[in-house]
């Protein structure tokens, strides 16, 4: 008998996932209740139906059997959709013309109870069975991208990826809200393992940023929206007002040594406020661009209003100090975007034990970072507030990190820097040093080697949280700033006590404060500890939800210099795959208006964030721009006339849908 | 079917980057859950038409779980803000037929959350096992009397029928 | 005169308040018409004849039957079986056969609930009816017994009851629209069974009201305000259905100042008439806040479903309130 042309034969493939679906859902039972759903030619299951064979299964089966449907219960479609509509296409098949019904993480990984596993399990291929009945062959439609990049953040991570970029010959907009490209890096002395000089690796990667023609360096800027989506965006970005020219300035810093401030009288922030700084100020010498800043609220032309303006007249001609300049905002069309927005270092002000902001002589470890760092406030000498050489110091381990009260993660990189910092320590003032530690954790490229290193210098290490840091009481009357560090040592089995003069914060890693904020303007997701999720955590591990917006660095989770680096190159190359092909495939689950039925009542239009429906006013009917369409199917939902279609999600396929789940609440929808 | 075993049947409606994807992540990470839920995945919980959440009731489900982002993080910029309120709607209107708002569920379940859509997937699955079957299919069974009535106006006009055929 | 031989035509009305019947009369002077390209054999309203003569005639002898009101009693049903048996076309005439209309707003109660009402606490029976007395299915008299109609809980839709071939919206159908289905009829060219006779847009389409995009802050019922003449009325807070009414009237409603009520129905293709008018007017409210959300329904829609099922209740997904067993 020939089947008629047009008849529906749908295939139904039930994957055993090695075990992990068939160990809890009885797949040939699932199986056999598919080949007894209406329109269903065949089912079979297989051991991995994403496997070479699995796939030519499939293959065959819709060449030989002549299938025009195919039902794939196996894993999220989340994970193999693609995969599987690749697998139609090359059997001449339209991609669309396959569901897949979840099986696994909805149900075999979640259910204890085979018996209860298998019902839900129809429950899912029922639905897809009856809603891929129902589908379309569709089209992809292609958008050009914008052979632009935008890179948000201008550390490590973001230079990395734009130095990149622009090296393949793209151009890139870099946008750093400091005044100053760097990030944390550029506050660090040395880095671990190698101990090489931070300043001397970084510096020139941040000179090739300034002096990259591709490059568009906008420092002391900020995302102010963004608009569209892959392949081309619209973002704006706010120049803050920095009172000084970056076009006219040449860096001579004249106006710094001019200032009516003689001396330096405000903590400078690079410095985490252990050194100053004039209102005019360079952020740090090597910083880039190599232009001062005035902050307007200690300038006192800004702020009161009133000052002899020594700046000005120092700039002279040259004219690049301008007291009246104002924020702007400028406009860039780009087709990727690279979140490499950082971290922010913990704040142990909120553990009152351990002192920090009471007790003079507790530092965290940035700031240390600074004191030990030769351009740092102290030239490089590492003494305590009171100008003395600390001759015991601690490093408490974890503070913020691996404890629930905080954070519950490890923040990777404080038990080596740690260890960087004690051999710097070490190196600098010949004190003993005692690292408080709960696990040693040196698991990368030279780690352990270097942890060898500063044990057999004679740094000690003791296993245990410390829980107090309290001052020594007074000696003859007198109150020193010495410390009192009580630890449990878990080796030992007892409590410690010692003294010491300098203790060390190993502060953990954090999501920036404003993550929220940037994770809705880039349309991403955060994971539960606040940074932002890539889309597959092994397999897309710089992709975002949002198609064209990449991670890099810090802010997608803790990371140490070398993994950043490897990341933003990693995302360079995602947003330079993204460009240099010049076109994306979009998918077609668009609104699609029918305007012959369209009464124009206009209830859909006030609806769309993307302003993606448009009123004819002559025509009096509404319309939907596909290119704008993103295609969340609020629009569809919401048409009272019923004429929007939302396309691959019509209310057919999803009634279909709803009509499987229930197949065992009305057993007469079995019979078609 | 006696009270004790009865096992809500119950569709849930989740959006593609938040909450079914927070399901998959429960997946992922084992968390084991109530069976109940059937899942059908939307772009976004914008697209849940109340005719669903109706289709769903009159084709005998039990209750429907919709879920989406967190309010102000649609992966749309705001259109869960319409699931808020087509939700309220709904809640409002379904006492009038009879059917208890418990039935009709809307919960926010970040990418992240696996764990609080396992959890809300539980407790509506057991607050609907004490609220009882709805089985909205048997609610308009004939009355009783209604064939036996049909069939005697058969025969009483048969009997009445003077005219031969 | 033409040669052809006249076809036959039947009425019929169940629950139903009649406007129906009147409605026939709009199409003026084509009535004519009708009477000379059909012969009426049954239409209980305008002419005399009986049910037996309908029981004699030949399985689809009629050649349209058009059939306005719903089917809440046994002898409706069996007139619906009997005029679907007889007739070669079965049109649902109006709301009340199509969808129910304002009787399947009973469906919000039953049958004890409405005869409790009717017999028992409504102060206009009460007083006449001191034992409570309630009508019989069966009732035993010296002359034999006598039968009335059984009542049924569930008010349903011709549909519901028997197959239909076409439908005609509106309480009651508008003239043009009666007579261009007698004119297809007439040329034999009948829409795909099934179809409803009638536009595919909705009432906002013939209404000349001003519209801009909508945000709604609050409902206002009809007396609360006088609504401007030009601009939308659901513009203005008032629950106007014409966005989700089949269009066909004209905008009769909205012309004379009242927001539609939507007694044409659901659109082409739409399964739930009431869902549409929850999801659109919910996707237009003007508040993020949910307390505001929900006090701007409860304030403004006092009767949901009176309000969204007016006329569809008893062919909505859900057909009817919850039996309490």
């Amino acid at each position: 008998m020939i089947a008629p042309k047009d008849e529906t034969r749908i295939g139904v493939y039930v994957c055993h996932c090695g075990t992990n679906i068939s160990a809890v859902i009885d797949v040939e039972a699932l199986a056999e209740f598919a080949r007894g759903l209406p329109q269903v030619a065949l089912a079979r299951d297989y051991k991995y139906m994403c496997s070479d064979p699995g796939q030519e299964l499939i293959k065959q089966d819709i060449v030989d059997k002549k299938l025009n449907r195919i039902v794939v219960a196996a894993c999220s479609p989340l994970l193999h959709e693609a995969t599987f509509r690749r697998v139609a296409e090359d059997a001449g098949l339209n991609p669309f013309l396959v569901q897949m019904a979840n099986i696994r993480e909805q149900v075999a990984w979640v259910t204890d109870d085979p018996v209860d596993a298998l019902a839900k399990a129809k429950a899912h291929v029922a639905a897809a069975v009856r809603r891929v009945s129902k589908h379309e062959p569709l089209e992809r439609r292609s958008v050009d991208v914008t052979p632009r990049v935008l890179v948000v953040g201008g550390g490590i991570a973001g230079i990395q990826a734009s130095l990149t970029l622009a090296e393949a010959g793209k151009e890139v907009i870099l946008v750093e809200r400091e005044p100053s490209i760097g990030g944390h890096m550029s506050m660090f002395d040395k880095t671990f393992p190698t101990l090489d000089c931070a300043a001397c690796i970084l510096t020139p990667k941040m000179t090739a940023v300034k002096d990259e023609r591709n490059i568009r360096l906008l420092t002391y800027s900020e995302i102010e929206s963004v608009e569209g989506a892959v392949g081309n965006y619209k973002v704006k970005v706010r120049r803050k007002a920095r009172y000084i020219s970056e076009e006219k300035c040449v860096g001579c810093m004249a106006c710094i040594d001019q200032c009516v401030f003689t001396k330096p009288k405000f903590p400078n922030e690079y410095d985490q406020g252990l050194g100053l700084r004039k209102p005019v100020y360079m952020p740090f010498p090597q910083a880039v661009p190599p232009v001062p800043i005035i902050d307007p609220e200690t300038c006192l032309q800004l702020s009161k209003g009133k000052c002899k303006q020594n700046c000005v007249e120092a700039c002279g001609e040259r004219g690049a100090v301008l007291l009246d300049q104002e924020d702007t905002i400028e406009e860039f069309e780009v087709g990727a975007i690279i979140v490499a927005t950082g971290f922010k270092a913990f704040d142990p002000s909120v553990m009152p034990y351990y002192g920090y902001g009471r007790l003079p002589n507790v530092y965290t470890s940035l700031e240390v970072e600074r004191l030990v760092n030769a351009a740092g406030p102290t030239g490089g000498k590492l003494v305590l507030r009171d100008g003395s050489v600390p001759k015991r110091v601690v490093i408490v381990h974890c503070v913020g990190s691996r404890d629930k009260n905080y954070h519950t993660y490890c923040s990777r990189v404080c038990c080596m820097y740690s260890l960087k910092l004690a051999h710097l320590v070490k190196e600098k003032t010949d004190a003993e040093i005692y690292n408080c530690y709960i696990d040693m954790r040196t698991s990368g490229k030279g780690f352990e080697e270097f942890y060898n290193r500063v044990q057999d210098e004679g740094v000690h290490f003791i296993r245990g949280k410390v829980g107090d840091i309290s001052l020594v009481p007074p000696e003859n009357g007198e109150q020193s700033n010495r410390m009192t560090i009580q630890v449990d040592d878990t080796l030992l089995g007892k409590v410690r006590n010692f003294d010491v003069d300098m203790v060390i914060l190993a502060v953990g890693l954090e999501p920036q404060p404003d993550t929220d904020d940037v994770r809705r303007m880039f349309g991403m997701s955060c994971s539960t500890e606040g940074f932002f999720l890539e889309k597959h955590p092994k397999l897309a591990p710089v992709n975002t939800a949002n198609d064209g917006v990449f991670l890099a660095g810090v802010c997608q989770g803790v990371k140490d210099i070398p993994d950043t680096v490897a990341q933003a190159d990693a995302a360079a190359a995602k947003a330079l795959a993204l460009i240099d092909r010049g076109t994306f495939e979009l998918e077609p689950n668009t609104a699609v208006i029918d305007e012959d039925n369209c009464s124009g009542c206009r209830i859909c239009n006030n609806l769309c964030p993307y302003d993606a429906i448009e009123y004819d006013e002559e025509k009096e009917v509404s319309r939907v721009i596909p290119e704008l369409c993103k295609g969340c199917g609020t629009c569809v939902a919401a048409c009272p006339a019923g004429v929007i279609t939302g396309v691959h999600f019509t209310n057919d396929q999803i009634f279909a849908e709803i009509e499987g789940m229930l197949f065992d609440a009305m057993p007469d929808l079995l019979a078609v | 079917m006696s009270d004790e075993t009865f096992e809500p049947k119950i569709v849930g409606f989740m959006c593609n980057w938040c909450s079914y994807t927070a399901s998959d992540l429960a997946g992922t990470a084992r968390m084991k859950h109530a069976p109940n839920v059937r899942i059908i995945r939307v772009m976004c919980s914008g697209r849940v038409d109340p005719t669903f959440v109706l289709k769903a009731f009159s084709l005998g489900a039990d209750a429907v779980l919709i879920a989406g982002c967190h309010p102000g993080d649609c992966h749309y910029q705001n259109q869960n803000y319409k699931t808020i309120r087509r939700h309220a709607m709904l809640k409002y209107i379904l006492p009038q037929m009879g059917i208890e708002p418990e039935r009709i569920r809307l919960v926010w379940a970040s990418a992240a959350e696996g764990q609080i859509l396992a959890d809300a997937i539980d407790k509506l699955s057991e607050d609907v096992r004490k609220l009882g079957p709805l089985r909205w299919a048997d609610n308009w069974e004939e009355n009783g009397e209604r064939l036996e009535a049909l069939e005697s106006i058969v025969k009483e006009h048969e009997e009445a029928m003077e005219v031969q055929p | 005169m033409s040669e052809k031989p006249k076809g036959k035509m039947a009425f019929y009305w169940a629950a139903s308040c009649g406007g129906c019947e009147i409605a026939v009369l709009q199409v003026d002077a084509k009535i004519l018409d009708i009477a000379a390209a059909f012969d009426i054999v049954f239409w209980p309203c305008a002419t005399d004849g009986k049910t037996r003569d309908v029981e004699k005639l030949a399985d689809g002898e009629i050649d349209v039957c058009l059939f306005n009101g719903a089917i809440r009693t046994s002898e409706q049903e069996y007139m619906a079986r009997l005029l679907r048996k007889k007739s070669k076309v079965l049109i649902a005439f109006g709301s009340c056969s199509q969808e129910g209309g304002i009787p399947g707003l009973a469906n919000l109660s039953n049958r004890k609930e409405i005869f409790d009402t009717v017999y028992k606490e409504n102060s206009a029976t009460f007083p006449e009816n001191p034992d409570d007395l309630r009508p019989q299915h069966e009732t035993e008299m010296p002359e034999g017994t006598l039968y009335l109609p059984v009542f049924y809980d569930t008010v349903k839709t011709l549909d519901q009851t028997v197959e239909v071939d076409y439908y005609l919206p509106g309480c009651p159908p508008e003239g043009d629209n009666i007579w261009a289905a007698v004119t297809a009829i007439l040329e034999g060219k009948l829409p795909d069974p099934g179809s409803v006779i009638g536009a595919h847009s909705t009432v906002c389409d013939e209404c000349k009201r001003i519209r801009t995009e909508k945000k709604i802050k609050k409902f206002y019922r009809t007396w609360e305000i006088k609504p401007d003449p030009d601009t939308c009325l659901l513009e203005q807070g008032l629950l106007c259905c014409g966005i989700a009414t089949r269009a066909g009237c004209g905008a009769l409603c909205p012309e004379v100042n009242s927001p539609c009520i939507g007694c044409q129905g659901a659109n082409e293709g739409v399964q739930d008439f009431g869902a549409r008018l929850i999801s659109a007017l919910a996707s237009v409210i003007d508040s993020e806040d949910p307390e505001e959300i929900d006090q701007i329904i409860k304030d403004g829609i006092p009767d949901p479903i009176g309000t969204f099922y007016r006329f569809s209740l008893a062919k909505s997904l859900l057909r009817r309130k919850k039996q309490t067993v």
